[in-house]
């Protein structure tokens, strides 16, 4: 606990999670997770399926609650305080698996309305910055298609821009590419790692250990509900320490 | 050795039997012995029943006269319809006050027309005066006030008063329907039992109890001296019987949509309210229009059972003229009038909801 009381005080962490427990009715999914992610850092997060990786990041924004221990974004720990969950989300960009565009709306309208609606800024100067970004993920000429017309690499890249255009401070991504076709992966990845370049803190769950040798400055490896491992890419790759570990990479890396 | 194409197959037009009219045809009507068969008794049938009321109604009408007398040929005598034609409008509304309710048609027909119409950039005014200032002038309007004289609510009748219940239970039903829906879902428990006994127990009731009960219970509920007029009555059981319905309808709708909007609205930091206004209800009533339109013309149709509670609605006024010593044995006539109004505001409804689907239709199908 003292560690732990440490690294609350480490102001300069984007993230912290400290001795953090979940349960889904009697089931404990999330067993003492301790992590810190620093400003600008780059994490990738993987493990086998049904291991928490998702449930751990979706933590971070409150889309699923926490019953035990700490978590501190920015500074604001979560609470049920419905105040400080929004100041979170504002600061916290999600990624999902399946896009989640929003199919009612136009790209541009995808993108202007979070900053429009939360943070009131004017529908002008909104799509200004949507265009800004939508230009980045590469897109600008869909920009007033509905998203039903794009294909899903091009739909995952503007759900990425949707992200950006709220300033984001912390951006999560989960399973980014898995539910892409194979020749749409490297468009998404691409972006990511732009993204990566510039110096946004990014928390990402994916498959993609290319990716993680490119980017991450930090692997972290997950079974069963807890971390079980953590390194720096070139050792997590060359070296891992755990079993688990060595089965799982050995798993994914026989069909890469 | 590697087979490899090197020239692209030229792009060829369909076989004609299979495109324009022939290739319609051939598909459709005449793709096999049996529906080729088929296709002729059906022409024949619809032939044969077309071609009867056609001459009923029309062919071998009468139209001209003032009196029972004056209809001397076999078919349909709308002189009946034509001579009570105002009551069956107005029912007993004063005749000279009745361009009052014509103003009230007109205005409400315009806000409608921009409201539901692709016309106006900008929905915004034309909302904000059908369903804020129009329904004020139409209560001034109709009733009286401001220099005009008051006509009370027991001298309106016929469609007029037909339209007055089916368009306010539809105005108050589809919102409160939305909130009842919302509150069904709400993580709230309070809330939600309050939604779900609500919608249950007048779900579970007939419309004729319920106007029953509206009618000659509401008025026990009240302090001495408060009464409400009787149309007010109706309308609130309508309203409310419509709203359970409508609440019911939404609740698939708002099922449908997957949970992953939610969270993509919520990852962006849009409160509950925004997501649901912006991000979730636009969707679930696109989807549920079908449903909501069919709530509609239910609704629409079963005004007529407020005759029960002694209010003269369309169905009525016609129905007491049939019992007109000058104009009996002319109910057929009467029936049918009322049945082809009906059909054509219903059939209004049913097309415009299929018009608006179209247009809400952004290219992704579930």
């Amino acid at each position: 606990m003292s560690e732990a009381a440490m690294k609350q005080a480490d102001s300069s962490a984007a993230i912290q999670l400290i001795g953090m427990h979940k349960w889904y009715g009697d089931f404990h999914v999330l067993r003492d997770i301790n992590l810190t992610v620093e400003r600008g850092e780059k994490i990738v997060v993987c493990g086998p399926s049904g291991s928490g990786k998702s449930t751990m990041i979706r933590c971070i924004n409150r889309l699923e609650e926490h019953q035990q221990g700490q978590i501190i974004v920015d500074g604001i720990e979560l609470t049920n305080d419905v105040k400080k969950i929004d100041e979170i989300r504002r600061e916290v960009g999600m990624v999902f698996q399946h896009f989640n565009l929003f199919p009612h709306l136009t790209v541009l309208e995808n993108c202007t309305l979070a900053p429009i609606w939360v943070r009131k800024t004017p529908k002008e100067e909104a799509i200004e910055t949507a265009m800004k970004y939508l230009e980045r993920v590469k897109i600008p000429e869909q920009a007033n298609k509905y998203p039903g017309q794009l294909s899903g690499g091009q739909q995952q890249r503007v759900a990425i821009a949707r992200s950006l255009c709220m300033n984001p401070r912390v951006m999560l991504f989960d399973e980014p590419t898995s539910a892409l076709d194979p020749e749409m992966i490297s468009e998404v990845l691409d972006t990511m790692i732009s993204l990566a370049e510039e110096g946004m803190t990014m928390i990402c769950v994916t498959h993609e250990m290319g990716f993680a040798k490119t980017v991450a400055d930090r692997v972290i490896f997950m079974d069963a509900g807890e971390v079980i491992e953590q390194a720096p890419p070139e050792e997590f790759f060359d070296n891992p320490q755990s079993e688990r570990t060595k089965l799982f990479l050995s798993q994914i890396l026989h069909n890469a | 050795m590697a087979i490899v194409k090197t020239e692209r197959h030229p792009e060829l037009p369909p076989p004609t039997t299979q495109t324009g009219v022939v290739g319609w045809l051939r598909e459709n009507l005449f793709s096999s012995w049996l529906s080729s068969v088929l296709t002729i008794v059906a022409i024949y049938v619809a032939w044969q029943a077309m071609s009867s009321l056609i001459s009923y109604s029309f062919i071998n009408a009468n139209f001209a006269g003032v009196s029972k007398e004056d209809c001397t040929g076999t078919g349909a005598c709308w002189v009946f319809i034509k001579a009570r034609f105002g009551q069956n409008m107005y029912g007993f509304y004063p005749e000279d006050e009745r361009w009052r309710v014509n103003i009230g048609y007109v205005l409400g027909a315009v806000g409608l027309f921009l409201v539901l119409s692709d016309t106006m950039k900008s929905k915004k005014l034309p909302a904000i005066f059908l369903f804020g200032i129009y329904p004020v002038i139409c209560y001034f309007l109709f009733f009286g006030g401001f220099g005009l004289s008051q006509v009370e609510t027991s001298e309106w009748g016929g469609l007029f008063l037909t339209l007055v219940l089916a368009s306010v239970s539809i105005f108050v039903a589809l919102p409160l329907g939305i909130v009842l829906a919302l509150g069904r879902r709400s993580e709230m428990p309070v809330v939600r039992m309050i939604c779900v006994g609500f919608i249950e127990l007048v779900r579970g009731v007939p419309l004729i109890s319920v106007l029953f009960m509206a009618s000659v219970m509401l008025p026990l509920f009240m302090p001495e001296g408060v009464n409400f007029d009787k149309l007010v009555r109706a309308l609130v059981g309508m309203s409310l019987f419509s709203a359970a319905y409508m609440a019911e309808v939404v609740r698939g709708g708002l099922q449908a949509i997957p949970k992953g909007q939610l969270e993509a609205a919520n990852s962006l930091g849009l409160g509950y309210w925004q997501s649901m206004g912006l991000i979730v209800l636009p969707q679930a009533l696109k989807i549920s229009i079908p449903a909501i339109v069919n709530t509609f013309i239910g609704l629409f149709k079963d005004t007529t059972l407020v005759s029960i509670v002694g209010l003269l609605d369309l169905l009525s006024v016609v129905k007491a003229g049939t019992t007109d010593k000058n104009w009996l044995g002319l109910a057929t006539e009467g029936y049918v009038f009322v049945a082809a109004t009906f059909w054509v505001f219903c059939f209004g409804m049913s097309r415009y909801s299929i018009w608006l689907e179209n247009k809400l239709h952004t290219g992704h199908k579930r």
